[in-house]
């Protein structure tokens, strides 16, 4: 008996033979005579276009929603419901994408590559929340956002974050924003999504990584409020700086602060200011000299993180696919390494010259130096200014929300009796009524 | 120190307000180049066949537990042989439909006779995982009817596809939602 394997390097060989004749001549298609009828694949559609309207909707509605919840209504019961709807809704029915944090990406992307294409949705869910946070704060926070929903629901002790410790986490923050436009402008990678811990939970399945780390975030997040949110999120750094800006904002007590020190720990995000202490003289000539040192330290952190970051292009240049595919094609030619790569075979049965790859690849590496630049001394910009920040001292008259680090959730409004007094007072205007 | 005046507008009321309205410019701005620039359709991930080595990555780095990419076979292509490369393993036992022949490790490929000496053969989506083992197969000694696709029923559209961030060959790419399948051409002389 003829082994079946022989007979697969027979026709093997025999087709070797004839590797000039195109694939699908080998085995001419059949005429049949028995009437069969030939099916066609089938093409089961995408998602229509329409559903992806309706996200942005919903979008618009929970932020119109929050804003007036957060504002007017100022009840952190509501604020909690519409919360958990966002989280059902854009966690874990719309299974976490098209999000406002990853579209950031998106829209780097379509800026540095022409022929990229954002869809409008992916727009309107980068735009909007941020004009939202123009006029009312981070409503999408408190109440939109799924991320900070499943942080929210499992913040049961809270524990403060001592004021270094907060500051300091907080860069990594920026940090992460900085790269993630790097990688996302060099087309290389989208970091944000590949390392979004909670995703996976929305999904009930990917990356066992990404689910510990998911995993170790909700851990966390029992003791300490939203940690991806003040740590990690790089869209709420861009959040954070609207934010100061904005027309109206979350106020603790509803008309006038009384001082009584109740809501001094009610906060779970560290982002109520208290009132401040004057300022003794003989420090604020010193702080005068040290602010001056520190403005001029700027220009210099700026240039230091941008030589930094463009010295080590080799390296981040790595995030890109083909910087990694020469590279080991260069070693395989040069015989530094055994064997190939899937990656590497499919090089080179495209038949494309080496040069043209190392060229590409070189390319891209000093695309990164210069995209190095921008991003170290961006970094060096954010660490110069907290610098300043630091040193730079306002006068605060009453407990105040900080306008950059609250995220609108609301808790601190029944600890206020001013509060208390406001609502006593609605009741029995609609008890007269 | 600063104090700051509610009833005077101040420098730093100055300041603030015109950095808000520079930032809702800015917003406006990139509201604008965005829909100029999003004139055309959605974009879906698809599988070039071309391009496409078999590699199996498609079959575990997807986040979906069961992966959104199934082998499709486009029966134009098919050239109906009785031994087909795509369906039996390596030195099969016999040329019969029983499990150890085939090289279909969940045995998704279905082979039904047609008439003599044609065979048909389909893929049963819900036990295929996509991982390419018979395109493998197809591609070096048959006609490459059967190719590997993203199926958008099951896909859902991730902003990095995991996938795409795993093919070796770059043929996991974005393709206009309107034409979401690179279904292989017939090209019969």
């Amino acid at each position: 008996m003829i082994r079946f394997g022989h007979i697969i390097f027979g026709v093997a060989f025999l087709l070797s033979l004839c590797t000039a004749v195109s694939a699908s001549e080998r085995f001419p298609p059949p005429e049949f005579e028995s009437g069969y009828e030939q099916p066609s694949p089938t093409t089961p559609h995408p998602r229509q276009d329409i559903y992806e309207y309706i996200d942005a909707a919903v979008l618009l509605a929970g932020l119109s929603l929050s804003s007036y919840l957060v504002l007017r209504n100022r009840s952190r019961r509501a604020i909690f419901i519409l919360m958990v709807f966002s989280l059902l809704y854009f966690g874990f029915w719309r299974k976490g994408c098209v999000c406002p944090i990853g579209a950031i990406q998106n829209i780097v992307l379509s800026v540095f590559d022409r022929d990229y294409v954002v869809p409008i949705v992916v727009g309107v869910f980068f735009v909007l929340p941020l004009v939202f946070t123009l006029f009312f704060g981070r409503v999408f926070c408190a109440g939109v956002c799924p991320l900070g929903a499943m942080q929210d629901l499992v913040l049961l002790r809270p524990v403060p974050v001592p004021r270094w410790a907060e500051s300091g986490l907080r860069l990594f923050a920026y940090v992460y924003l900085g790269a993630a436009v790097l990688f996302a402008a060099t087309g290389s990678a989208f970091v944000i999504c590949r390392y979004d811990p909670f995703v996976s939970f929305f999904r009930l399945s990917g990356n066992l990584n990404v689910l510990i780390l998911g995993a170790c975030f909700l851990v966390v997040g029992v003791f300490i409020g939203r940690p991806y949110c003040r740590f990690v999120c790089p869209y709420g750094v861009i959040l954070r700086q609207m934010s100061r800006l904005s027309k109206w904002r979350v106020t603790i007590a509803p008309d006038e602060c009384v001082q009584c020190r109740l809501c001094e720990d009610s906060c779970p995000f560290g982002a109520i200011k208290e009132p401040t202490t004057d300022w003794p003289v003989h420090e604020y000539d010193r702080s005068k000299k040290r602010l001056a040192f520190l403005i001029l330290l700027l220009p210099v952190l700026m240039l230091l993180g941008g030589w930094m970051g463009s010295g080590v292009r080799m390296v981040t240049a790595r995030m890109h696919e083909t910087v990694r595919l020469a590279e080991r094609v260069y070693l395989e030619d040069e015989g530094k390494v055994e064997g190939t790569t899937d990656a590497s075979l499919a090089f080179r049965a495209t038949g494309k010259e080496v040069k043209e790859l190392y060229e590409e690849a070189s390319n891209i590496r000093a695309e990164f130096g210069l995209g190095g630049w921008f991003f170290g001394g961006f970094v060096g910009l954010v660490i110069g200014l907290k610098l300043i920040g630091l040193s730079v001292r306002r006068q605060r008259k009453d407990y105040e929300a900080d306008r950059a680090s609250c995220v609108a959730c609301g808790r601190c409004f029944e600890y206020c009796p001013k509060e208390h007094a406001r609502l006593k007072k609605a009741k029995e205007m609609i008890g007269k009524s | 120190m600063m104090v700051e005046n509610k009833n005077n507008p101040t420098r730093r009321h100055f300041l603030r307000d015109s950095l808000w309205g520079a930032c809702l410019a800015g917003l406006g701005g990139i509201a604008g180049f965005l829909g100029r620039k999003s004139k055309g359709t959605n974009t879906v991930w698809q599988i070039d066949p071309e391009l496409c080595v078999a590699c199996g990555n498609c079959a575990t780095y997807c986040v979906l537990e069961e992966s959104a990419v199934k082998c499709v076979h486009a029966y134009a292509e098919c050239g109906y042989c009785k031994i087909c490369f795509g369906f039996f393993g390596p030195e099969p036992f016999d040329i019969d439909e029983a499990a150890e022949n085939q090289l279909c490790p969940t045995g998704a490929i279905k082979r039904s006779f047609v008439e003599d000496p044609y065979y048909e053969y389909t893929i049963d989506e819900k036990l295929c995982n996509g991982c390419g083992k018979c395109v493998k197969g197809c591609n070096t000694f048959g006609n490459g009817s059967l190719f590997l696709q993203v199926r958008h029923d099951r896909c859902l559209n991730c902003n990095e596809c995991s996938i795409a961030v795993a093919c070796p060959s770059g043929a996991h790419k974005r393709v206009p939602a309107n034409k979401p399948y690179l279904l292989k051409r017939v090209d019969h002389a």
